[in-house]
């Protein structure tokens, strides 16, 4: 029924049969393969960019770029980071591990799968061609505001807009897949509650997806038909509200905070008990603390726009429901901290990037924290702070977790241990490059300088320096974990089956590498 | 299996309606933010002629408020535009009127668009237009000159808090296409309604 | 550390910075002052207190929050760090089995809500002092446009735009950075002490913001609708903010300079701009009864292109790209307004264009001005027209 890679006959020229093979393969392991090389592909484009603005920002003055050039690789960076690093790497990562970790021979709609992936190439191909277009790349930031984007945005904004229509509808179809399987192909006796947090919490990212991608989709559909049909949905001009752009913006931009994050959560509650030897604490509270998130992130989106002028109410309401979210973060930090509690530790790599996504994510909800008060917020909005805030949210929250993730199950994937000196290596630089990057980046923030400016006053000088050091440094340490996995990939110590050897669950039953087919008959779940 | 086939494209049809809703919820909430507008008074928007008759609120006069006025005019437009007078002390329940004044120094006719904005937000539900320039679309030759009137009147139920508001008009040119013939009297020729706030503010 | 910030001040006061004088040994010496407590640390690292008593409690605000959060933190990393040590595999073999406690799980959630409730009451206080909207002394309309800020007192007839006045060559480290670098402007905003001043916020193209840290005072300037904040400032002095809201290219060169004055010195001020612009039309007058010749222009012209129009049409009149299109004829034959109808140049320059950054200047620059710009235009890089636009021509096309 379904025309596998495999059938393919093999009177083919090689190379025409590999190409063959990747681009028709409906196998989650192989589709897997693809997003995550995918993403890491963008992470290193999306890296550079940051690490060429922050050597224009390592001084006061104008050194290497124009102003608008800047722009562009501002609005680029997010943009990439956001749609093309985080969130095709953790569909990766559901692809090649929630059929395994639930005992599913496959995904549920796997010719669906395939098209998901390939339609992402071709979006990031018209996103990044605007580099080269007249009038430049989209230079007004990724949270695309109007009228600065609508009225003002260089003629690549409807290449944008195009490329994120695919990539909504590639989130939405890997996400509805994600939740098919999950419902329906689940191994007898694997209760909801008995699934890893893995999957709960990818199985509550899909319902985020499907509900949060296609507001972006809606929302840059109204900025398509303001700039070329007419309407005036953010236009004062025509009966408009600029404000309205970002209302719906934010609605899907809070949520998709989350959809960047809730995976990373399910990763590091994975990873800690399997190396503190004791089951994870509190598993039912780390499931209603994820879903309780995940519904209060619709309904925070106005802590983006204290600064607009929001009447008190309205500011009391998005304070609130905003400083709420703590608790249930505060609930999965400590049980976190309660699974390693009297364990028996070790410090293998994933341990030690799952530590650090616990750690410097807290200190990322500490600043999220402060910039939920209102009235403080005042000073804090588009600044620095907020940049130190988000970058200390998302590279624990999304990237450490997905290093976590491929140092985990990586001897699973190739049957091969990767390099533990270099994966300590590899973390270490990390976090020195992490926090020398973002720490200073309070502190200036704090100072008073407002983030998204290609020149800065002089006291912000010696920090920004540091910080553009701390970049050039998290850079390179990329290169050194595209080695490590090569290396792993061609060879190395053999991995066994269990691989770590207090891991639990399905996905430690089946041989490594894992084969093809896994599970084509279910296994039984206690 | 064939059962659970039909399961799943059940469950994803299900799912890609959800997806298809809420791409609908996003138009949607663009009337329904108006709609939240238009309540709380959000964002300081003023939503076009009241309704209600003169007398109805006259007949309570209450305290003293100021009420500013501002006018911008948008990019490419070529009028001159301003308020006649920057501030009026009016009595809440009480209608009042000023006037802007308006220039085309272009040599063409230009047909401008006045787009009002209140604040504080609160405000703007109380802030009542019987009569202004920004209902309809302005028409001005090539030189000529107007005095444009606004007609309002401040509800008694102003929160109390408030002792300023503004009122603020931007300008904006309406494109060629778009411009819809108006009557001469739009640019706000005396009206009985006009009458009866003279005769309450001398009172 | 007091030393160092003494010489910073030594350096400051000649007008040099230690980053940007040195630029052969930059990158050395900008590493060694990054190392050593520097001028940033003599601004202080934190949110500055400010002179609004706004200001001041919302950095109390601030500490607050921030000392929960570092107390929150040494107990949650404390315990964490506690159990890496104790409980690795070398010193503790045996794993315990637990993996639930409810009543211990309630209280963690209790306590930090708990805590967010201590917190939300002073927040919730504070917020219902920034939205107060009882009467106010003085009112100033703002109004953001790329990229500079204008200011219109609305009860006196003053208003006025307020430039950035860095120059090119600083930006372009060419010339050594001044002490407020990017921080300067020709006109700023001048306010009263002890009065309450309304700060009405509007925008002519796109959202800016307007953020005065010392104030505690950030409203979005958002084009067709008006925003407004308040302040009362005690003591006198000059205060400095940017735009913080992406404004398009020129973002980071739209400073906000605040200068607070007694009440008596404001009055005195608001005065000589009253004068001054009795004088200014007097002179406009004066300067459109006569013919100007192109010597006189030129110059002139010189100084306002490379003022206003040279950071997007670039100095030597190349443009940039499609978004600013070349003003040398040499350079784009076909489509150069400055060589084209000097009717269309005129209104192009006066009256902007929609939809695009090219604003319309006949309300920021006088007569004068404008006819010298645009001999200007019309007589520079090659753009050989020989027209000469007199003030007069500017004065009828208004």
């Amino acid at each position: 029924m379904i025309a596998h890679a495999d059938t393919i006959p093999p009177a083919r020229h090689p190379l025409v049969s590999f190409i063959l093979r990747w681009v028709l393969t409906t196998n989650h392991k192989e589709i897997g393969t693809l997003y995550l090389c995918l993403s890491f592909a963008l992470f290193l484009i999306g890296g550079l960019m940051a690490m060429v603005f922050r050597a224009e920002l390592a001084q006061p003055g104008l050194q290497f770029m124009t102003a608008d050039f800047y722009n562009q690789l501002l609005t680029l960076h997010g943009l990439v980071m956001v749609f093309g690093a985080v969130m095709p790497a953790f569909v990766g990562l559901a692809n090649w591990m929630i059929p395994m970790m639930i005992g599913a021979p496959d995904m549920a709609l796997p010719r669906l799968n395939n098209f998901s992936f390939w339609i992402l190439p071709f979006a990031f191909f018209l996103l990044l061609s605007s580099l080269f277009m007249e009038g430049g790349a989209p230079n007004f930031g990724w949270t695309l505001y109007a009228p600065l984007s609508t009225t003002y945005g260089p003629p690549s904004t409807d290449f944008l807009i195009f490329g994120i229509h695919l990539m909504g509808i590639s989130s939405i179809l890997g996400a509805i897949n994600i939740i098919v399987t999950i419902f329906n192909l689940r191994a007898p006796g694997m209760t909801l509650m008995k699934m890893p947090l893995f999957v709960w919490t990818w199985l509550i990212t899909a319902f985020l997806l499907i509900m949060a991608m296609p507001v972006l989709a809606g929302v840059v559909t109204m900025m398509l038909t303001d700039r070329h049909f007419g309407t005036s949905f953010f236009e004062a001009s025509g009966g408009g509200d600029p404000l309205i752009f970002q209302h719906v913006f934010w609605f899907f931009g809070h949520p998709e905070v989350y959809i960047m994050i809730l995976p990373g959560f399910g990763i590091a509650s994975q990873i800690i008990p399997t190396f503190a030897r004791k089951p994870l604490f509190g598993y039912a509270s780390m499931v209603y603390a994820t879903v309780a998130i995940a519904g209060l992130s619709f309904v925070v989106w106005g802590h983006h726009m204290f600064a607009t002028g929001m009447p008190l109410a309205a500011e009391l309401f998005f304070m609130y429901a905003t400083m709420l979210i703590a608790v249930p973060t505060g609930v999965k930090v400590f049980n976190w901290v309660a699974t390693m509690w009297r364990g028996s530790m070790t410090f293998e790599t994933p341990m030690l990037f799952a530590i650090g996504f616990v750690v410097m994510f807290t200190i990322g909800g500490f600043s999220g924290l402060m910039l939920a008060i209102a009235p403080v917020d005042f000073q804090y909005h588009d600044t620095f702070f907020v940049v130190a805030h988000l970058h200390y949210v998302l590279y624990p929250g999304a990237i450490f977790a997905t290093m976590a993730a491929v140092y985990y199950w990586l001897p699973k994937w190739t049957g091969n241990m990767y390099d533990e000196r270099l994966g300590k290596i590899h973390f270490w630089s990390a976090v020195i490059g992490l926090n020398l990057t973002f720490f200073p980046m309070h502190f200036v923030g704090l100072a008073g300088m407002p983030r998204r400016i290609v020149d800065y006053a002089l006291p912000y000088a010696g920090l920004n320096l540091f910080a553009t050091l701390g970049a050039w440094i998290l850079g390179l340490t990329q290169l050194l974990f595209l080695y490590i996995v090569i290396k792993t990939i061609r060879g190395g110590e053999k991995a066994t089956d269990q691989v770590w050897e207090s891991a639990e669950g399905l996905e430690w039953t089946v041989p490594s590498p894992a084969p093809h087919h896994t599970f084509d008959t279910p296994p039984r779940v206690e | 299996m064939t059962k659970n086939r039909k399961q799943q494209r059940k469950q994803a049809t299900l799912l890609v309606l959800l997806a298809t809703g809420m791409f609908g919820f996003a138009f949607a909430l663009v009337p329904l933010y108006e709609i939240f507008c238009e309540v709380t008074g959000f964002n300081g928007r003023t939503f076009g002629q009241t309704t209600a008759s003169v007398e109805q609120f006259s007949q309570v006069v209450g305290r003293e408020v100021t009420i500013e006025f501002v006018a911008h005019v948008g990019r490419g437009m070529p009028w001159e535009f301003r308020p006649t007078e920057s501030r009026l002390r009016v009595r809440t329940g009480e209608v009042s009127e000023t006037k802007f004044y308006a220039r085309n120094y272009a040599n063409k006719l230009v047909t401008g668009q006045a787009v009002p904005s209140v604040t504080p937000g609160a405000a703007s539900l109380s802030l009542h237009k019987i009569e202004c320039f920004c209902f309809t679309q302005q028409q001005l030759e090539a030189g000529e000159e107007v005095e444009m009137p606004v007609l309002f009147y401040v509800d008694d139920d102003l929160p109390a808090d408030i002792g300023t508001l503004s009122l603020s008009y931007t300008l904006y040119p309406v494109p060629d296409a778009q411009v819809v013939t108006l009557d001469d009297d739009v640019r706000g020729s005396p009206t009985p309604i006009l009458e009866h706030s003279e005769e309450h503010s001398g009172s | 550390m007091t030393s160092q910030i003494v010489i910073l001040k030594t350096l400051m006061a000649r007008g040099m910075c230690p980053l940007a004088n040195h630029r052969q040994k930059g990158w050395l010496i900008a590493l060694i002052w990054s190392i050593f407590p520097n001028s940033v640390f003599a601004q202080g690292w934190d949110m500055r207190a400010g002179v609004t008593e706004m200001s001041q409690h919302i950095q109390m605000l601030h500490h607050v929050s921030l000392w929960i959060c570092t107390v929150v933190g040494i107990v949650v990393f404390g315990a964490m760090f506690y159990t890496i040590f104790a409980h690795r595999r070398s010193k503790h073999p045996e794993p315990a089995t637990f993996h639930e406690n409810t009543k211990i799980e309630v209280l963690w959630t209790l306590i930090p809500t708990l805590i967010l409730v201590g917190l939300a009451v002073p927040a919730t206080l504070a917020l219902r002092d920034i939205e107060d909207n009882s009467d106010a002394d003085l009112t100033v309309l703002i109004t953001g446009s790329q990229w500079k800020w204008h200011y219109q007192y609305t009860e006196v007839d003053i208003g006025f735009y307020s430039n950035m006045t860095t120059p090119l060559a600083q930006i372009n480290n060419i010339d050594p950075k001044g002490e407020n670098y990017l921080m300067e402007v020709d006109n700023p905003l001048v306010i009263p002490t002890n009065q309450k001043v309304r700060f009405l916020m509007a925008s002519d193209d796109v959202i800016h913001s307007w953020w005065v840290p010392d104030f505690a005072v950030k409203q979005d300037a958002i084009p067709g609708f008006i925003n407004e904040a308040w302040t009362r400032v005690e003591q006198p002095g000059i205060y400095r903010g940017q735009c913080t809201e992406l404004c398009g290219m020129n973002h980071a060169y739209m400073p906000v300079v605040v200068e607070v004055r007694p009440e008596d010195e404001f009055l005195t001020w608001i005065e000589d701009q009253r004068i001054a612009n009795e004088l200014a039309g007097d002179a406009a007058v004066a300067a459109r009864s006569r013919e100007w010749t192109m010597a006189e222009l030129m110059p002139m012209g010189e100084d306002v292109y490379l003022t206003h129009c040279a950071t997007c049409h670039q100095p030597d009149g190349a443009g940039q790209g499609i978004k600013y299109p070349a003003l040398a004829v040499a350079l784009d034959p076909t489509r150069v307004i400055s060589t084209g109808p000097i009717e269309a140049h005129l209104d192009r320059v006066m009256n902007g264009l929609a939809e695009t950054e090219m604003q319309a200047w006949a309300p920021q620059l006088s007569d004068v001005e404008l006819a010298a710009v645009i001999t200007y235009e019309r007589n520079t890089w090659g753009n050989n027209t020989g027209d000469i636009v007199q003030p007069l021509t500017v004065y009828e096309a208004r």
